[in-house]
């Protein structure tokens, strides 16, 4: 048994929204790999909450009428992965969240749940951040659409108002046409690691592959929050496809980053990982993107 | 104050029903009030698998999942998998001509793990097995002879090689 307070369950983001605000003290529980973990623990024991794991208008993954990604916040991460339009226009999110955990906890965990937990070593999040993408957040006067950035807050924090769930994750067309992206997980063992640091690229070049047109690069756990690095996105755009230009890109990583040592990895390890890692991304989009160093 | 919940479904093929209190996950709610000793209590915290069973025809953890979202859905354990006439499914037949098993604990999830691999009709690589069955952690077998035991009954199922 579970140390639950009291159970409230959603069938529609109407009834979400009307149970958050009759039961303020309530924690939203999604498919629960966070929080029924936490309550074992002790740490959430003893909540009331609302369960929005049974809505089932938040499922699955759309085009809407301007070609945006929509992919409603319940999507669990096996279903993104299999998805046609995440293979076709989006895989790097497809191939990012197939690293999370055990093929068990990708079938429950949820996109939604990766994103609110406000947790830097998320899977998806660093992937999100390099597409640029934006948070649905539905409450009663309505739908507010935010960019990822603003939406994390700080460590564990995300911006959720009282009334509020999260209905979805957007990745509106001109973020995804015309790119090609890569994650790097490293971990220290394959399956069900927590990510020590991951770092997701997304790439457009020009029509002869021989400049870069954009450059988006984001990481996870290279500081409290998921974040991108401008600085070494500013370097390389407009600069020549070469071997030379993706390693110096690589090091200015350093300057956007902030990892601190914890038992998990030290700064320094961190740090050389970062960088190794967005060369390997930044080469790994050229090449998909049939440019050539 | 206790809070209950009526909760239908079907559990291997029978449609069932109880009252379960919603603080139950549904390892309780199957080896409680169904008898589902297959499904085992681990770590009950979504690490190890001991409580894998199928939903819908996906594997959950069920130590990490509400009894009450059982509702209307079909699950299955490895109970649900002996035949009529009591005889072994052919993927645990594998397991113990493999020495798959050893103290055993691990086994039920593993299998249905197996089940959904080899419910899917394609074939896999010996990589992308090893990752389909990366959520279960076994303390005896050293996971080589799971692996055999899952190849050679896909292989067969599959047609590749004679029984
Ligand atoms: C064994 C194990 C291994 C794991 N490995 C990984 C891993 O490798 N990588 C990784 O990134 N994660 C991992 N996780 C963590 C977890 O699976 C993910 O964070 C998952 O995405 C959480 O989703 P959920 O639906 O289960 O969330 P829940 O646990 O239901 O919720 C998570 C948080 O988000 C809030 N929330 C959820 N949905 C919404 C919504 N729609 N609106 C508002 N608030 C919401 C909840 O209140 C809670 O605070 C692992 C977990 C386990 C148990
Ligand atoms: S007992 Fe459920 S995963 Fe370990
Ligand atoms: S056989 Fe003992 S844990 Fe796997």
């Amino acid at each position: 048994m579970y140390d639950i307070k009291a159970l409230y369950e959603a069938y529609s983001v109407e009834e979400a929204i009307n149970l958050r605000l009759l039961h303020p003290d309530a924690q939203i529980l999604a498919g629960g790999s966070d929080v029924l973990v936490q309550i074992r623990e002790g740490k959430r024991a003893g909540k009331e909450l609302i369960s929005i794991y049974t809505i089932d208008e938040i499922r699955g993954i759309s085009l809407d009428e301007t070609e945006s990604i929509r992919i409603g916040s319940l999507t669990s991460f096996s279903h993104i992965t299999k998805n046609e339009i995440v293979q076709k226009y989006i895989n790097v999110l497809g191939e990012a969240v197939d690293m999370v955990g055990s093929p068990q906890i990708r079938n429950i965990g949820t996109i939604g749940g990766n994103t609110c937990n406000g947790v830097t070593s998320a899977d998806s999040a660093s992937t999100l951040f390099s597409l640029d993408a934006l948070v649905e957040l539905t409450g009663k006067s309505g739908k507010r659409v935010i960019p990822i950035s603003d939406f994390y807050i700080k460590a564990g924090t995300v911006d959720i108002k009282p009334d509020e769930i999260q209905t979805a994750i957007i990745i509106p067309k001109e973020k995804y046409s015309g790119y090609q992206g890569h994650y790097i997980k490293y971990a220290m063992r394959n399956a069900l690691d927590i990510t020590t640091t991951g770092c997701s690229v997304n790439v457009k070049l020009s029509e002869d592959k021989k400049t870069f047109l954009d450059v988006r690069i984001a990481y996870g756990v290279a500081g409290p929050i998921p974040m991108r690095a401008k600085n070494a996105e500013s370097f390389i755009v407009g600069k020549a496809v070469n071997d030379e230009n993706c390693k110096e890109f690589s090091k200015e990583v350093l300057n956007d980053i902030n990892p601190r040592d914890s038992w998990r990895a030290s700064k320094a390890l961190r740090q050389h990982i970062a960088v190794e890692l967005a060369y390997r991304a930044i080469k790994e989009c050229v090449k998909l993107s049939g440019g050539e160093m | 104050m206790a809070q209950y919940k009526l909760v239908k479904f079907t559990l291997n093929g029978k449609e069932v029903e109880k009252m379960v209190d919603v603080r139950a996950s549904l390892t309780d709610m199957l080896r409680n009030d169904y008898r589902m000793t297959s499904v085992k209590k681990g770590c009950e915290v979504g690490e190890c698998g001991a409580c894998n069973v199928l939903i819908d025809g996906e594997c959950f953890n069920s130590c990490i999942y509400l009894a009450v979202w059982a509702e209307g859905k079909n699950i299955r354990t490895l109970e649900g998998l002996m035949s009529e006439d009591g005889e072994l499914s052919d993927i645990q037949q594998a397991f113990i001509d493999e020495a798959a098993v050893q103290c055993g604990f691990c086994t039920p999830g593993v299998i249905m793990s197996a089940v959904e691999i080899l419910e899917s009709g394609r074939d896999y690589t010996d990589d992308e097995l090893r990752k389909l069955l990366s959520g279960h952690l076994c303390r005896c077998t050293g996971y080589e002879n799971i692996l055999r035991a899952v190849r050679k009954t896909l292989d067969r199922r599959l047609g590749k090689v004679n029984v």
